[in-house]
């Protein structure tokens, strides 16, 4: 099967130089045959790459360690669960899965793109099948071929790192690269309108769903990743600024931006240049992400990615930055706004700072994440930039952001008025207002929390005040009960009111990151029968006694588990286990060093996490770290919700007039032609 | 030895006894050998016992003393990059990678320091003499380091100041409104509520 993957993976490569060839010549040259040709490329290309995938999967579930890939990521005795996903748990397996899913989204686009944009289909299957191409290059170029073969066969493979054997692993890796891999469309179909200068709102209406599917994957993969860090590696957080979590960033942010911009566009006609620019920039970050993640260039915790291979990226990232910036600068005499901003009061002003704050966000965040190196080549000195530095730079901004999230509904179209905006803002700043000062007299102090759960209530009030209207003028208009004229408001017009359910759920993020502002950890040893006590933001007092030690193996680990009785405030809340792990193949020689499983105890409110750090002396006396982190919960609820949100903007149907609203500058005054 | 004759002398009325005992020390010798543990018990009922193995349970730990649950030492070790590569403080590493020696060492030299009298900055000033800039979580906030901090704030303040101008300039040059300013409606039906409806209809085609 290995020699049919790597039949598969030439076959691929050289169908896809032929896609992009007849894709661009096709395109370029009106010729309607090699444009065809490009389409059953990037076709020929998807098949081939999937065919690769199984006889890659074959060569893991049959443990044939002769294949270097499954010898260095699974044993025999690793679940099948983990076995699956090991697929992508390496450097050599993760290219083959991001080559394969881009031809299946390339493949996909063209099949489901409606014909009156044909026109840009040729440049879209070139462009798909140019990026696929450049994968499996660096995968048979770069020393990155998942059919390797070892000269030995061993025994037995050195196993899925510990850390990887968690179901949020599973899913967060390929979440991520699905929403990495999906920003491929947009921008091929911007090259596309570049090239083919129709550079009006037609290739937007093309990307619609492809943006948000990119946005969703993306915004689901942090999250994901996320509660894997939180979960399984112990360190009591779920964000640490980490260079490879801020390459995850980057183009969430640049693509929240796009998304906003957009509606300025479709429905006004203006910032043609912008939103091509955030696009094109989204790929460039998405490749960036790549670059971090591979190359090892600057220090991070996923070092299990790490390889030569980074440097592959950085050129790609450079030629077709430099490519696509020429492009588009030469094309930027065809991108003139067809209308102007007609006030500063207005909602495309307030779209246009929001914009500013989200690529300010993004380039504080590069620009820490490269501080490092920049300041290496400047000062020759290496400098460390972690948590304390993004913190002090992007809580302001982040805090402006939210407080934008919530002016941004609030503001019309066009020009708002004085009576209006009072109108509008009433509700919302009082709320908010009411907040912070509740939460004052309540004795909270931290500003940063205050401005943020603040800033929250007033973007709930709006929220609120947005559905409220909405159902209301729905149960006046149609008679409908408050609940159906709900439902059906959502359903009529989803890309609004779906956009505000997102807006809720970050809501809910910020507050829950405003949370861990009063974050509390103490650490003990304590042997059994002994007990530690922990203090709770909210005054009440938790109690743990240490009831003893167990070891026992599993399938394909050693547990040593502690387990403790947990109570707050004298009423026993019940019992809380946490382990140390020594993972072992199917020979019983330990595979890596021993990792830690987290014992939580969740509710609405907080976390109480417990980490066993080891024993004293080889007995029963343990080493804990007991940490409480108030409203952690909100941030899966939170994500949650703004997962809810972008498929509610996504789901097709809806209003056919909201569709064409959407697509054609809708926004006219009352009297206007 | 045994003189010949006791020992011959015993072998006839002692040969069970005898087969016994080396069937026995046989056998003991076989077994595995007991683990000493004269304060072994069952979870939860008296003083540790010792583990089966404690090897799986990784590297052995100290017990935990006051200066490690220090909040004065804690904010130092939070200022402080852990050398062992994980791109954490010292602090959050030595309580979460329990398999780092780097850290744990860090955290003596930082409790040691403390203890000869030295304040949080002169312990922080010290790591640095050892370890350079690096060693700081966040960079000094003086050279070139400021361009780390303030570039980005600078620069969007810049940004949203140009934008301003810009969209006042759009604003005053952009064609006069084809619609001429209006009285708001009258306050018993809401220029929201005529807003909203118009829009449902329209949606509602």
């Amino acid at each position: 099967m290995t020699l049919l993957g790597n039949l598969a993976l030439w076959l691929a490569l050289l169908v896809g130089i032929w896609g992009a060839l007849a894709g661009f010549v096709g395109g370029l040259k009106d010729r309607p045959d090699l444009a065809r040709s490009a389409r059953h490329a990037v076709f020929a290309m998807c098949a081939a790459l999937l065919v690769a995938v199984v006889s890659l999967e074959w060569a893991l579930f049959q443990h044939d360690f002769n294949v270097e890939y499954v010898a260095a990521y699974t044993s025999r005795n690793l679940p099948v669960f983990y076995t699956w996903s090991a697929l992508y748990a390496g450097q050599k397996g993760s290219l083959l899965f991001w080559a394969t899913v881009l031809s299946v989204f390339g493949s996909l686009a063209l099949v489901l793109t409606p014909r009156h944009h044909r026109a840009l289909l040729p440049y879209v299957a070139g462009v798909v099948a140019l990026v696929a191409a450049f994968f499996i290059s660096v995968m048979l170029f770069g020393q990155a071929n998942p059919f390797q073969r070892l000269p030995y066969t061993p025994l037995d493979g050195s196993g899925l790192n510990p850390q990887l054997q968690n179901p949020g692993m599973v899913f967060h890796p390929p979440m991520l690269y699905l929403g990495y891999i999906s920003i491929t469309i947009p921008f091929a179909f911007a090259i596309a309108a570049l090239l083919s200068k129709r550079l009006d709102t037609d290739w937007l209406v093309a990307i619609r769903k492809w943006t948000l599917l990119s946005w969703l994957f993306l915004s689901i993969g942090i999250c994901l990743g996320m509660w894997w860090a939180y979960v399984e590696l112990g360190w009591g957080g779920y964000w640490a600024w980490d260079p490879v979590e801020n390459a995850s960033l980057l183009p969430w942010l640049t693509m929240t931006a796009f998304l906003h911009s957009v509606m300025i566009q479709e429905k006004r006609g203006m910032l043609k240049k912008w939103n091509l620019a955030l696009i094109i920039g989204s790929w460039l970050l998405s490749i960036f992400g790549t670059f971090i993640t591979r190359s090892g260039v600057i220090s991070s915790v996923h070092s299990f990615t790490q390889s030569s291979v980074g440097y592959f990226f950085l050129a790609f990232l450079v030629v077709m930055g430099t490519a696509s910036f020429t492009l588009y600068a030469n094309r930027l005499p065809l991108l003139s706004a067809e209308a102007q901003l007609e006030s500063m009061v207005s909602r495309e002003a307030s779209f246009l700072f929001n914009n500013l704050l989200f690529i300010g966000i993004a380039f504080s965040v590069l620009w820490g994440t490269l501080f490092p190196i920049l300041s290496e080549l400047v000062q020759g000195t290496k400098v460390t930039v972690g948590p304390p530095f993004f913190n002090q730079v992007n809580i302001p901004l982040g805090l402006a952001l939210l407080a934008l999230t919530g002016i941004g509904p609030l503001i019309a179209w066009r020009r708002a008025s004085v009576p209006n905006l009072q109108r509008q803002f009433a509700v919302p700043v009082t709320v908010g207002v009411f907040t912070a000062l509740i939460l004052l007299v309540a004795g909270m102090r931290d500003f940063y929390a205050l401005m943020a759960i603040g800033l929250g209530g007033f973007v709930l009030g709006t929220v609120v005040q947005e559905f409220a209207r909405g159902a209301r003028a729905r149960h006046r208009q149609y008679g409908e009960g408050y609940a159906l004229a709900l439902g059906r408001l959502i359903a009529r017009n989803r890309r609004r009111y779906g956009g505000y359910i997102v807006h809720t759920g970050i809501v809910i993020l910020f507050v829950a990151f405003a949370g861990m502002a009063f974050k509390t950890e103490t650490e003990a040893s304590l042997r059994p029968g002994e007990s530690a006590s922990i203090k709770s933001p909210y005054g009440w007092t938790y109690r743990l006694t240490h009831l003893g030690i167990s070891q026992y193996d599993a399938l394909n680990r050693q547990v040593t588990a502690a387990t403790l009785e947990v109570s707050r405030d004298g009423k026993r809340l019940g019992v809380l286990t946490t382990e140390k792990r020594q993972h072992v193949d199917a020979l019983g020689r330990p595979t890596f060093q021993p990792s830690t499983e987290v014992g939580i105890r969740s509710d609405l409110r907080e976390d109480l996490y417990v980490v066993l750090g080891g024993v004293v002396n080889g007995t029963e006396q343990a080493v804990f770290r007991f940490t409480i982190n108030p409203l952690v919960w909100w941030v899966w609820y939170g994500g949650m919700i703004v997962a809810l949100g972008g498929l509610i903007v996504m789901w097709p149907g809806g209003s056919p007039a909201a569709k064409r609203s959407q697509a054609g500058y809708a926004v006219r005054l009352v009297g206007e032609p | 030895m045994t003189p010949d004759g006791r020992a011959g002398g015993q072998a006839a009325c002692d040969r069970r006894a005898f087969l016994s005992v080396v069937a026995g020390m046989v056998f003991l010798s076989a077994r595995p050998p007991v683990r000493q543990s004269p304060q072994d018990s069952l979870p939860g009922t008296g003083p540790s016992g010792r583990l089966w193995d404690p090897a799986r349970a990784g590297r052995p730990l100290e017990p935990v003393s006051a200066a490690d649950n220090d909040a004065a030492i804690q904010a130092i070790e939070k200022q402080l990059h852990c050398t062992c590569g994980c791109n954490l403080d010292v602090y959050t590493c030595r309580t979460t990678d329990f398999t780092c020696t780097v850290s744990p060492a860090m955290h003596q030299h930082v409790v040691g320091l403390a203890e000869r009298g030295m304040t949080g900055p002169q312990i922080i000033d010290q790591f640095v003499r050892e370890h350079g800039v690096a060693i700081l979580m966040a960079p000094p906030k003086r050279g070139f380091n400021l361009a780390g901090y303030f570039v980005p704030s600078v620069l969007i303040v810049a940004a949203g100041l140009v934008l301003t101008l810009v969209l006042r300039h759009w604003a005053r040059t952009a064609a006069p409104d084809r619609v001429p300013a209006r009285p708001l409606a009258p306050a018993g039906t809401s220029e929201e509520l005529e807003r909203l409806r118009g829009e449902l209809d329209r949606l509602s085609v």
